[in-house]
Formats: structure tokens, sequence, C-alpha cells
């Protein structure tokens, strides 16, 4: 248990208002289009309208001519100075501007910087690309055909395969198979989505010619490692450049690749020695930044007749596009994907992944994922269901005989990982609880009677978040540690900078909450700043839910090194040993006598003003976290729908989230986490997608076709906690933004389908439109 | 380059004007001829509603508009919605309060539009507000807490000797 401040200090467990709120609601943010530099410019990218086409001739002449227009650069000039291309986070390359040939609907062609926004773009207009149409690859199935194009002729390996993965025994796994009585399947498609933060990408790169020094403001979720590969790209010294990132309009995976218009308005501001700001628009952050998931997943179970599963088969094609630009630990190519046993027990399990390209915008990022978490946990959740109809068994009933029993923490999986902690059963007795689990099976029951159709779909998923431990996890070489840097001021007052950057989780609150929990210092008191390389401590940054885990652990622990000094100047102010001291949040007392104490206020003004001799003054410290072990979150979502047999549509009636993240630091920003990544869910759920014609036209390429849902559409989210805390980390926090986008999907899936499933239904792909299901209501014969 | 033309507005009761090009959307007018940040771009099709100001009384997206259509208009936008003395509105308070927004970037025209929704219904139910909000996309919430924020903003103007701080937004 975590001891409970008091209100006034704010520690940890209270849901104290947001520090970031008075400027947000006060139209004060600093996002990065609202950064404007003396004599800045902007810069417009040009892009390809085929998927794959080889680039006859670019004449730039027109565009030039108009008035405002500063430079038009191409893949040609860039080829030049050694920057055509740029390397992903996933060892393979991209085109920055494209030389040869494009490889996708949008891709990156030319880049003209003018003096104003509305004459760039129309110089853009006026750009004259001539094309040679090629052959295009839209269907990942075909990429490995004898006959497919093939899409990257510069890559030594002449075909359209990038990696095959595989993790556990097939032998053994095939041997359970052979001999199991029962089995079940899914063939599962997790479409191709876009995370699309309400702010799109962009930067503001200001190459000073006096000083030599690049400063870039970008949206990025993780500046320092941006930083280096700049170093790295653009041979500037690492000294010389300072990546800000100002406030963000939501991440969620979207910013932490390296994107071409960044590159070329380095390029442009190197090139004209003045500010250059390009922001893309919203069709051109759905075309071509990192889109996720694009995996077609065959999952198969092994069980005997009671439901024991025996083991668990899985089978992946990941598409890709047309570069790799997914970011992804070194030694996962198909990120921690092999978490799909998920909750349950297996004697055997194996997983293969292999990733292929195709004519489509680059990427397979981890959107609000901790590197295809979101895919696994989908998959195993709905063949999960599709055993249970297997059965005829209740898929409650099924999840509770297969559950990791608690005691068996920390349990190491069949595919290898090492579960911190969990408690299954009982996240998902409370949610059943919560929603009345019999009662609305009896409803349903009654229901279909009638010929109604309602469904009732379960989710008790794990996650696999905090990347990660440094023996094993990498991006680009660098260690996924994390960092925390605190000052405490002479008045007692404190100033802390991460490496994490927030893109809306709350971290100028709970970071300040984790500092006051561990100093006493109140939370008001301490001010917290990221997303400037030139002051932060180095870390990787903000995704796959790690600031928690990473950083959160490293404040805690720095914060731990202040006290340790404090101790001694508050011994050496009560002329006493430091072994005769306790700690109370806020003060040290003499033992037994709590009158003769020093506040750590006392204590930080005697660190700059009375110093013990023999001490350093000042009372500051910083601390790099390589996390030990993942953290482990889970939990169970329960969603009731109706279908109405007239249009397709599904209602989602009720929703409950039980989802357990160890000790919480802010109850209120938990559970605004948990509200909007279930709403992300339900888009992907029943509305989102980005999908290719046959041509490689983008279907879903605006907000036109690619929908996100409304307050109206949007249900309302009823949600409660387990706390089952981590064993390793300082506070025992999991860490929880992406739990809800992780685990809702399958729950949504699984209640359509158990809807229909005495129709014979088992599975339908996402997105869920009402199309969908009216087609499979009329072939069933039950459409009203 | 079509010839400038000069665009004369009253925003948060201060007189602006600038000469822009006819073609001039008036969210950049906003943005960059005034340097009223607080309103953002989120989309290019006018669905997000990030860009919602109030003009004459009405909710409008101002990337849906050329700036020259608003010569001689009146508009509020986020930066006017706390009185003069710094004292916030009612639902600037009731977002806080509430927990009604993360990244940020939504919330101005989210602000907007329920502040057009209070003057025109200042008890609505919460399907009412659902629908009030529709215009407006946010990607963070998942809209409840927002919805919170809003019936918050609504009890408090409901108050007695609450009305001089709302009808002071009014007034701008």
């Amino acid at each position: 248990m975590i001891h409970k401040t008091s209100p006034e200090i704010g520690g940890m467990g209270h849901s104290i208002k947001r520090k970031e709120d008075l400027r947000f609601i006060q139209g004060k943010g600093n996002y990065v289009d609202d950064v404007h530099l003396p004599g800045m410019v902007y810069g417009q990218l040009v892009r390809s309208p085929y998927a794959h086409a080889r680039l006859k001739s670019i004449n730039t002449e027109k565009a030039k001519a108009v008035p405002g227009v500063l430079a038009v650069i191409t893949g040609e000039d860039l080829a030049k100075a050694n920057l055509a291309w740029m390397p992903t986070l996933s060892y393979d390359k991209q085109m920055v501007l494209a030389t040869g040939k494009v490889l996708f609907q949008s891709q990156e062609v030319a880049f003209v910087v003018a003096e104003d926004r509305y004459a760039a773009a129309d110089a853009a207009e006026l750009v004259e690309v001539e094309y040679e149409e090629l052959p295009v690859l839209v269907d990942p199935h075909k990429a490995l055909d004898a006959d497919a194009p093939l899409l990257r002729e510069d890559r030594e390996q002449k075909n359209n395969h990038i990696f095959h993965w595989e993790v556990g025994d097939r032998k053994a796994t095939e041997q359970v198979f052979q001999k199991a009585p029962v089995k079940a399947s899914v063939n599962a498609f997790f479409p191709r989505c876009h995370p699309a933060p309400l702010e799109t990408c962009g930067c503001v790169a200001d190459f000073s010619r006096a000083t030599g020094r690049l400063t870039v403001y970008m949206t990025s979720q993780a500046p320092h490692a941006h930083r280096t590969v700049f170093a790295l790209v653009g041979g500037i010294p690492e000294n010389n450049i300072r990546v800000i990132s100002p406030d963000i309009g939501g991440g969620f995976g979207n910013k932490v690749p390296v994107y071409p218009g960044y590159v070329c308005a380095i390029v442009a501001s190197l090139t004209l020695g003045v500010p250059v700001k390009w922001i893309e628009t919203r069709s051109e952050n759905l075309q071509s930044t990192g889109f996720a998931r694009d995996y077609h997943m065959t999952a198969e179970i092994a069980a005997d007749r009671d439901g024991k599963m025996q083991a668990l088969r899985v089978k992946t094609l990941a598409d890709h596009g047309a570069f790799n630009a997914a970011a992804q630990p070194t030694k996962f190519p198909a990120g921690l994907f092999s978490i799909c046993t998920g909750s349950y027990e297996y004697a055997q399990a194996f997983c293969e992944v292999d990733g292929v390209y195709t004519n489509k915008a680059p990427g397979g990022i981890a959107y609000r994922c901790s590197f295809r978490v979101t895919e696994a946990a989908y998959l195993i959740e709905r063949v999960v269901d599709v055993l249970a109809l297997e059965l005829k068994m209740d898929p409650a009933e099924l999840r509770r005989r297969n559950f990791i029993p608690a005691e068996k923490f920390p349990y190491k999986s069949s595919l290898g990982w090492t579960y911190d902690s969990g408690n299954y059963e009982a996240a998902m007795n409370l949610a059943l609880e919560k929603i009345g689990y019999q009662q609305l099976r009896k409803e349903q029951a009654e229901k279909r009677k009638k010929g109604e159709l309602m469904g009732i779909g379960i989710s008790s998923f794990t996650e696999i978040v905090g990347a990660g431990p440094a023996h094993t996890f990498d991006i680009l070489g660098i260690k996924m540690f994390d960092s925390c840097e605190i000052r405490i001021h002479p008045t007692g007052k404190a100033m802390a900078r991460m490496g994490t950057k927030s893109q809306g989780q709350g971290h100028e609150t709970t970071y300040a909450q984790i500092v006051a929990q561990e100093l006493g210092i109140p939370a008001a008191d301490v001010t917290i700043e990221e997303g400037d390389t030139d002051t932060a401590p180095y870390g990787l940054g903000t995704y796959a839910s790690r600031s928690t885990p990473t950083s959160g652990a490293a404040t805690a622990i720095a914060a731990r090194k202040i006290r340790d000094k404090a101790k001694k100047i508050a011994a050496y102010l009560l002329e006493c040993n430091e072994n005769d001291l306790e700690w109370e949040p806020g003060k040290f007392f003499v033992k037994g006598a709590p009158s003769k104490a020093k506040t750590i206020q006392d204590i930080a003004f005697a660190a700059y003003t009375n110093i013990p001799p023999g001490l350093e003054a000042g009372l500051e410290a910083v601390d790099y976290y390589d996390p030990p072990n993942l953290t482990f979150p889970f939990g169970t979502y329960v969603c009731v729908v109706d279908i109405d047999k007239g249009t397709g549509e599904v209602k989602v009636r009720r929703f409950v989230a039980v989802d357990d993240c160890g000790n919480i630091i802010n109850p209120m920003i938990v559970e605004g986490q948990i509200h909007g990544g279930l709403t992300e869910g339900l888009a992907i759920a029943f509305m989102q997608q980005i999908d290719y014609d046959e041509s490689g036209n983008i279907q879903g390429g605006s907000f036109q076709d690619y929908l996100l849902p409304t307050a109206v559409e949007t249900p309302h989210w009823e949600t409660d906690k387990t706390c089952t805390p981590s064993p390793h980390h300082p506070f025992g926090a999991k860490g929880v933004g992406e739990s809800p986008n992780v685990g809702s999907p399958a729950a949504f899936v699984n209640a359509v389908v158990d809807a229909l499933s005495h129709l014979g239904v088992k599975h339908i792909d996402m997105p869920i439109t009402p199309w969908k299901v009216w087609k499979v209501l009329q072939e069933k014969g039950v459409a009203a | 380059m079509a010839k400038k033309q000069l665009v004369s507005v009253k925003v948060n009761g201060r007189e602006r004007e600038a000469a822009v090009e006819p073609r001039l959307l008036l969210v950049h007018f906003i943005r960059e001829s005034l340097q009223l940040t607080g309103t953002h771009i989120g989309c290019d099709t006018s669905h997000c509603g990030a860009c919602t100001v109030v003009l004459n009384g009405k909710t409008v997206k101002s990337c849906t508009m050329f700036a020259v259509q608003a010569d001689g208009a009146e508009i509020l936008t986020v930066e006017g919605l706390a009185s003069a003395s710094g004292q916030l509105h009612a639902l600037q308070e009731g977002f806080k309060q509430e927990h009604g927004l993360q990244c940020g970037f939504c919330t101005p025209g989210m602000l907007m539009s329920s502040y057009a929704l209070l003057r025109n219904n200042p008890n609505p139910s919460e399907e009412e507000i659902r629908r009030g909000i529709s215009g407006n996309l946010c990607r963070c919430t998942g809209y409840q807490n927002i919805v919170g924020a809003v019936q918050y903003a609504a009890a408090k103007m409901a108050k007695p000797g609450n009305e001089a701080s709302v009808a002071e937004g009014v007034a701008k």
C-alpha cells in the first residue's frame, strides 16, 4: 500500500486537477503551428498521385516563378547531399523525396518553400512531374508471388519480403495439436488504421548561420531520439542541434517516427538560413504518416473437452507498406506480438510473423499500443470466444478455467515473457458483477426467442508495456531507459525534467505528484518540464505506455536520492545522528521527539545557505532508470450491444471496463485515459479503415471517409478497477494509457459475434459497419 | 496574388483590422493576422471543429469562411472567454474541474461550441449536450468528461449571482 499524503501535498492517489489545463482552456497552449519566428517561411510537399510509378522528370520552373517562392527541392537535390534517403526506426530506409520511382500514393516528391503558405500551396500545384505507371501491389498475400512486381529495387534482396520472425516451439506445438480433441481457429484481419491525433504533424526548423545551431520545434514524442537521428543522418554535431517538442495535440504513436517533411524543412532552413515551417494537412497526415496494424492473422487453439487450453499457434502476415517504418525495439520486428498467449496458460505456443512490402504508405507504428500488443490481445480474445462456441461453453467460464492463477505470478509464459503480477479472475469477476452478467444472459435468451439480436462481449486482456530493460530493448542501438532530473530550489520549490514527452497524458501533474509523494513538497510547488533536449536529461520518449514505468520510476528514484542527502542535512541541523531520524512526507524528525523536526523546505534552504561541512552545496539529483522487467497491466471489459435488424446498426448499450494498472498516481487522469482509449477502440471496431483500391488509391484519406466518433456515437463508459501492484516498479505502478485501446476492440467484436452466433456466425472483421452486419443479416435470412 | 482587401472585425471586444488576400481563410486571419493562436486547425474538410469561433452570436468553423466574409463581424474566440480581469468563464472552470481535456487541442473549439450551446439552452440534457458538441471532434477524452464539464458550467451559471460573469462573456 502506498502511504497517502495530505491533500495539501497531493501525492499519489489524489485526483488533483491538472496543472497544464490553465493554459489550454485559455487558448494559451503553444503547439508547433503556434510557433512564429521572425523571417519564417513555409514549406509544402508535392505528393505522388500514383501508388507505383517511375519518375520520368520533374520540372520546377513554373513553381519557382510564383511570386514569393524561395526554393523547390527535389529528391535529386537531396541526393547530392546524400539525404534522399533516411533510416527508419526499424533498420529499413525510406525516401525523403522520391528519386527513381514512387512507391505509394501521396509519397513525398518535392518540397516547395515560399514566403507564405498560400504561395507555397500555389507553387506546389505547378511542380510538373512526369510519371510512368508501374504494376501496383496492394494485396499483401500476393507480395511473395513469383510474378509480383518488385517494389524495393534499392535492396539487395530481390523480393518483397521484409522479415520472418518466430518464437516458441513449432514442433512441440504441432504435436499437441495433432492429439488435441478440440480445436478452434479464426482468421482475423486487424485493418490498417491511423492514430489521427487532432493536431497533425509539423515542425519549424530554424538554422542560425550566425551560431551554427539548428533548433527544431517539432511534434515529437521522442525528442532526444530525434536529435540523435538528425545528428547521425545530417552530420550536424549533436551539441548544435536542439529539438523542442512544444505542446503536442495528441500523439498516440503517430509522432514517434521521423517524417520526410521534418527533414525537408531542416534542409530548407540549412540552405536558406531562415526558419522554415512545415505543417501537414489532415489528408497528408492520414495518407502518408505512420499507419498502424494491417495484420492478417490466424490463431488456432488446441484444447481438451473440458475447455482446458493446451496449445496456441499463430501465423501472421504483416503489411508494412512501401518502407518498414515501424518504430520497434531492434530485436522485435513484430514488436511484442508474442504476448499473444494473453491471460491464459498453455503447455505450448508458437507464433510466426512475416512482414512484406506493398504499394501503401509506410509504417506499422504502435498506435496507442506497446508494439503490436493490440493486435495480439485482439487475436487471442477473439479466438478464445471461437473456442467457447466450439465447446458450447460460456465465454466467461472458459476464460476462468484457463486464466494464469494469481498465485503463479511472476509467471513465465510459453513464449518467454515473465509476467510481473496479475489477478485476472478478480478483474473479470468485478466486471461481470458490475454489468450484471447472469441477468444479461437471461435477457439474451429471452430476446433470442423473440428474434431480437443482443450480444455480450468479454475481453480479458493482458498488456506488456514500459519498454524496457536495457539487456533486451533498444531502438537504433539506444537502450530504452528513461530519465528524470530534479532540482530543489532554496525556497523549497522544485523543478523536474524528464526524457519523456506528454501529448495529453497529464505529465505536468502526475510527475509532480510522484515528487510530492517522495519528498512531501506539494505537487503545486513542483514544475515539470519536458521536451527540450537542451535542458531535459536524455530519454527515449513517450509511447508504449512507458512514461510511468520508466521516467516515473526515475522520478521516484531521483527523489529518493535527494531525500538521502536531505537526511544528512537534517541530521546536521538537528545535531543528531542520521540513524536517529525518521521520515514522514515533508519532514525528518528525531525518533521519539516529533517536535524536533526539519521540513524539506528548511532543509532545501540549508542546502544553499548552511551547508554541512564536507557536503556539496545544492539539492538535486538525476536518475537514468533501467527497468528490470516490463510491466503487465490487465483488465476485463464487458460490452453489451443491440443490433437493429433493419439497418444492421450496432448500438453499444453498456460497456464496463475494469482495469488493473497497479498503484495509481492520479485516479482522475487514469479514468480519463480509459475513456479516451475506449472511444478510439470503438472507432476501430466500428468505423475506421484506411483501405486501398486495386490501383493503390487510398480510401479513407480524410475525415470525410476516415471516421472519428463524435459525442453522439460515443456511449457512456463505466469504469472500475482492481489493484495488483507491479512488484519491481519503485511505486508499484504499471502504465495505463493504452490498455483501453488494446483491450476494447475484442470486447466490441465479441459482443457483435455473440449477438449473431446462434445463426452460425463465428467472426466478422473490423470495422463492423452497418453495411457488413446488414449483409450478414441478409445471408442468414433474419433481416427485418 | 489578388489585390489585398481591408478586413475589420471586433474580436473579443477589440476593433482589429488587417489587409488580406480575398482567399485568406478566417482561421488563418485569426491565427496569423491577429495572432490569436488559441483557435486551432485540425482538418481540411470542416469536420473537426478545432477552429470553431462565435461569429455574430453563432458558431462557425473558421476554416470554412473567408476572412473577407467576416468583415464588420463581431467575433468571440477562446481568448475572450475569461473576463478582462482574468476570471475564468464557468465553462473554462468546468473543463478543468471535470477533466474535460487532455491534449488541449480540441478544447478551444469545444469551449466555443459549448458556449453557444448554453446561450441557446441554459439547461441542456446529456443528449442535448452531446448533439450540441457533435460538430467538434475530440480524440482524447471520449467526450464523457466534456459532457460533465458543460453540465458543471450550466449548473454554475444557473446559480443566482452568477449571471453577471456569464453576461460579460456575451457582451463581448
